[in-house]
This record gives structure tokens, C-alpha cells and sequence, in this order.
């Protein structure tokens, strides 16, 4: 096993109550893998306590990344969380700490 | 084939000035934009004019002009900006006399007014879209209602000689898409090129995040000189060909690791990307380095824009109450917690009226809760915080003041208490027929 982070890179942006998050393949040649194990299912369970709405996944595969949209993430909105990260800026660093499976030649 | 280089010279209303300057002075640009106006932050400029007829503009314009209107008026450099806020034609007033006392009378500035729909979503009392509720329903909460305009308006204001446009709420790829529409007469329905200019908007308006700022991990991603991080210029050609570059010698970097970042950024679904004049489609963008610190980005197109406006919605939406108080050494995280236990319980016993509230030790679960926090090391150090909301002020002080008791009734070594007590202007969305915004252009000065 190996984490996220080893492969790819990410950011977190804000809407409203609404945190998107991107994963992006460092190469391309791993994009395959964030497909396949960085599914919207296993992010909403990273993020247990975190997320309150849905996690949905759109996949973009000319730059080899994937965003990751998720609704009742940031505390009631930005502009009325009680949360220190009212942005929920620091999100991303969480997603990538994420363990991916490690048959990869990195 | 006509090619316009547009710098962006600020990405936040409290951003870095300098490297606007240095845009100003090395970068070879002839738009300069400044997108400074935060979701909320036009809602605080309203409550601001509201106590001064001349105010409730950016409380940097001021210092934002005077660095840099010398070298732009000297280079023919013209400068677009959302510093209006709520008051755009009092910001560009200021900017008269600021360009008056340079010795720049000359200048010609126009503001852009009409962002200001309050009247309007009242009369048609529509529904926001993030909870239940009317606007009337907010009664006397409600604070401001300010659609985002598109780049029609701006380009408007370049054609007609202006030097520079200042703008309330607009959106912000708008800022620079203006630019663009002005410099090569691109057609309001061009859909793809508005597409492509809405692509090049985006991942400037945030200025240095697409240079190497919110991107370096050490080890991982490293960033060069981030001290002296350069602001991005965007070169865009008549046809939408973009490169996105910084000046010479700057610090920070472009990457297509930085341009893929910022492409997402506050983004959801990559193919409709919905703004003022177009809806654009991100999900077919390429990202090419092409030189060092160049990178080319195509591929962005559009569809045909939508028969409303967003319009953001400022509001009072509660009071929130906040203290803290660090323990560090041995047992600190011991006596972090029993700290914490002791607020709960004594904001129970003084029946202190809290509809939220949250209980968290920083340095361990404050930023990602309990479960991603679960098996972390025990720090050396940790600081409570006890965060609340509240119908009115008096109880939002109550929260601070049972952590501040921390000190003397509290466990061993408490130290470092602070509390803060606020009123929060919210930010809610309302959905508005486009006609009912009646945008218009006001010169100042020249």
C-alpha cells in the first residue's frame, strides 16, 4: 500500500456549502489507478463526519484528473461556519493521505 | 494574428501589492485586472455605505491606485477592478482625485453600476436557493442582493475610452473576459470563445494560486522564492489561444501542475461552468508546458448562457461566540480534553442558548474531526476552542467568557485565552431573470 499523495496532487475550492476537491495524476500512466480506487464511495467514507451530503465524482481524463464534488461539507457555508477552516482549505491535504493500492511503478 | 497579454494583480481584497507593480513595470501587459470582492465581503461594503453615503468600496483602493496608476497611466496600461464593491461610483470618484493629486487628470474612469438588484429580487420575493425561504422571509436580516454581471457592461466602459473600469459585484472570470471582448470584438454569442476567454478568467482570478501560491509541499511540490511570488499574465490571442506566464525573474513557478490545480479550482461539474455570459465547458481543456514558466492551455468551449443571473444574497444570519486556551508539556492533551469537558458541562448549567456548537483541540481534531485525526501522534502542544452560535450577542460572549474562566478554575497551566464575539453576514443565493438587471456606465474625471 501506498498513500494518495505519492501519485497524485489535489486542491480544495468552495462554494457555499459545497467543498470541491481535485485529484490530479502526477502522470498520466496513473490515471487508470485514481479511477479505479479513488471512487466517489470510498471518499465519502474517508470523509465520515466531514461530509454530510453527497460525494459526486467527474472525471477529466485530458489532464488525467478527477473532482471530486461534495454538498454539506463546510460546516453550513462558508460564510456561516462555526469551523476554524470555515473554506475547509485544509481538505484536500486529508484526501490525499487516502492508501492506494500498490502495484505501481512510481 | 492580434495578441493582448492581461496581468492579474490581485486574487483577494488583502493580496500582496507589489506584485501588481512589478506587473505594471516588467510584465509588458496592457490590461491590468484586480478581483478583489470575496462572496461576502460586498454584503460588509453594504453595511459600510450604509454608515457612509461615500463608502462601501475596497478599503485597499486607495493604496492599490496610487502604487500603480503612475506606471499604468504611463504605459497606456488600462486597469479593470471589482474594488467598487457596494459603491462603485464612489470608488471611482476616489480614483479621480487619487489620479488628480498624481498629476494624472487626464485619466478617464468609469464605473460600472447596476449590480445592485435589492428592489428587484424584493418585488419578485424569489426563493433562495441553499434553504427554504423567500427573500421577504428574511425581513429585516436582509442586508444586500448583488448580481453577478457579466463582461458586457466592462468592455462597454474600454470602448469608451475609459483608462479605468471599476466594477461592483461582476463575476470574476468576467474581469478579464472584458479585456479580451474589447481588444478583439469577440460577439456576445460566440459561445466558444466566450468559452475559452471564461477559461483564461478563471485560472487568472486568482492571481498568484496559478504561480506556485497554495500549491507547495515540501518534497512533493516544491516552489521556488516563494516570498517573491510572481502574478500570472495571461496572453490571449484573437482566436482564444492562451498561454499562461509570469514575469521574468519573479519567484514561484507555472507548471501544467499549477494550471491543472487552478483549472478546478472552485469548480463542480467541469462541463458547465456556469457564468454571466456563457456557460462554459472546462472538460475538454488541454494543459501544455511549452517553456520554462509557459504554459499553453486550449480546449475551452461554451454553450449558450442562461436566462437568469446569480445574485448573492447578504443577510444576518446569526451570532457566533469563540474562546481558546493552549496546555503543552506532558499531559497536555490530557488536560485539553478535560478542559473541554468542563465548558460543555458549565455552558449547560449557565443555560447559555446555543442552536451549535463545536468542541475541538487544535494541534489534533479542529480542522478534519475525530475520524481522520484518529491516529494521529499526541502533540506537544494543544489549543481549545470552543466555538458557538447564537440568536444575539450577549450569549455569543457567554461562550467566550466559560473558556476564559478556564484560567483560574480550569486544569493546571492553562494559558494564552482568548475569546471573540461577532455578528455573521451570510451569503445565500437568489436566481434572477436577466432583464431585471439594468447594468450602466458612469465616466469620472478626463
Amino acid at each position: 500500500m501506498t498513500k494518495l499523495r505519492e501519485i497524485a496532487h489535489s486542491r480544495t475550492g468552495d462554494k457555499g456549502n459545497t467543498s470541491n476537491i481535485s485529484v490530479i495524476a502526477y502522470h498520466e500512466k496513473h490515471y487508470p489507478q485514481l479511477l479505479e480506487q479513488v471512487t466517489p464511495e470510498r471518499v465519502k467514507a474517508h470523509f465520515k463526519g466531514v461530509v454530510e451530503g453527497e460525494v459526486v465524482r467527474y472525471e477529466l481524463p485530458n489532464i488525467s484528473a478527477l473532482n471530486f464534488v461534495m454538498t454539506g461539507a463546510l460546516g453550513g457555508g462558508v460564510t456561516r461556519s462555526l469551523a476554524l477552516d470555515a473554506h475547509g482549505k485544509s481538505l484536500s491535504s486529508a484526501l490525499l493521505d487516502l492508501e492506494i493500492e500498490n502495484d505501481l511503478d512510481l | 494574428m492580434r495578441t493582448i497579454r492581461i496581468g492579474s494583480g490581485a486574487g483577494y481584497s488583502g493580496d500582496r501589492i507589489e506584485p501588481a507593480v512589478e506587473l505594471a513595470e516588467k510584465g509588458g501587459i496592457q490590461y491590468l485586472v484586480f478581483e478583489c470582492l470575496g462572496e461576502r465581503t460586498v454584503a460588509l461594503a453594504q453595511q459600510a455605505r450604509m454608515k457612509n453615503p461615500d463608502g462601501g468600496y475596497d478599503p485597499l483602493l486607495e493604496e492599490r491606485m496610487r502604487a500603480v496608476l503612475p506606471l499604468c497611466a504611463a504605459k497606456g496600461i488600462k486597469i479593470v477592478t471589482n474594488m467598487g464593491a457596494a459603491n462603485p461610483l464612489a470608488a471611482a470618484r476616489k480614483t479621480a482625485e487619487i489620479a488628480k493629486s498624481l498629476g494624472l487628470s487626464s485619466l478617464r474612469i468609469a464605473a460600472v453600476i447596476g449590480d445592485d438588484v435589492l428592489d428587484a429580487c424584493k418585488d419578485g420575493d424569489l426563493p433562495i436557493m441553499e434553504f427554504d425561504g423567500t427573500i421577504k422571509q428574511l425581513g429585516n436580516r436582509l442586508l444586500s442582493a448583488n448580481a453577478y454581471l457579466g463582461a458586457g457592461p466592462m468592455a462597454e466602459a474600454l470602448e469608451g475610452g475609459a483608462d479605468v473600469v471599476i466594477t461592483g459585484r461582476a463575476s470574476d472570470p468576467a474581469l478579464f473576459l472584458a479585456p479580451m471582448i474589447h481588444a478583439f470584438g469577440w460577439a456576445m454569442d460566440d459561445w466558444n470563445l466566450l468559452g475559452q476567454g471564461t477559461v483564461a478568467g478563471h485560472l487568472l482570478e486568482c492571481a498568484g494560486q496559478i504561480t506556485g501560491g497554495y500549491f507547495a509541499d515540501p518534497g512533493f511540490k516544491d516552489i521556488p522564492d516563494l516570498a517573491r511570488l510572481g502574478f500570472p499574465i495571461g496572453e490571449v490571442s484573437e482566436d482564444g489561444s492562451l498561454v499562461i506566464t509570469k514575469v521574468e525573474g519573479s519567484g514561484g513557478a507555472v507548471t501544467a501542475q499549477t494550471c491543472k490545480e487552478q483549472l478546478l479550482y472552485e469548480v463542480h461539474d467541469p462541463a458547465r461552468y456556469i457564468q454571466p455570459d456563457v456557460v462554459a465547458d472546462f472538460s475538454q481543456v488541454k494543459v501544455e508546458e511549452i517553456a520554462k514558466d509557459r504554459v499553453r492551455v486550449s480546449g475551452g468551449r461554451g454553450s449558450k448562457r442562461t436566462p437568469t443571473l446569480k445574485v448573492s444574497v447578504g443577510y444576518v444570519d446569526s451570532f457566533i461566540g469563540e474562546g481558546q486556551i493552549s496546555y503543552a508539556g506532558p499531559g497536555a492533551l490530557a488536560r485539553g480534553k478535560l478542559a473541554l469537558e468542563i465548558v460543555r458541562e458549565r455552558l449547560k448549567l449557565t443555560g447559555v442558548a446555543a442552536s451549535e456548537l463545536r468542541f475541538e483541540l487544535i494541534g489534533v481534531d479542529s480542522l478534519h474531526g475525530a475520524q481522520l485525526s484518529a491516529h494521529a501522534n499526541e502533540p506537544y502542544e494543544v489549543r481549545v476552542r470552543v466555538a458557538g452560535r447564537t440568536e444575539n450577542l450577549s450569549e455569543a460572549v457567554r461562550i467566550g467568557n466559560e473558556v476564559e474562566t478556564l484560567y483560574t478554575n480550569g486544569p493546571a497551566a492553562g494559558g494564552g485565552a482568548s475569546k471573540s464575539a461577532r455578528d455573521v453576514v451570510a451569503v445565500a443565493s437568489v436566481l434572477l431573470p436577466r432583464e431585471l438587471a439594468k447594468p450602466s456606465i458612469q465616466f469620472v474625471g478626463g
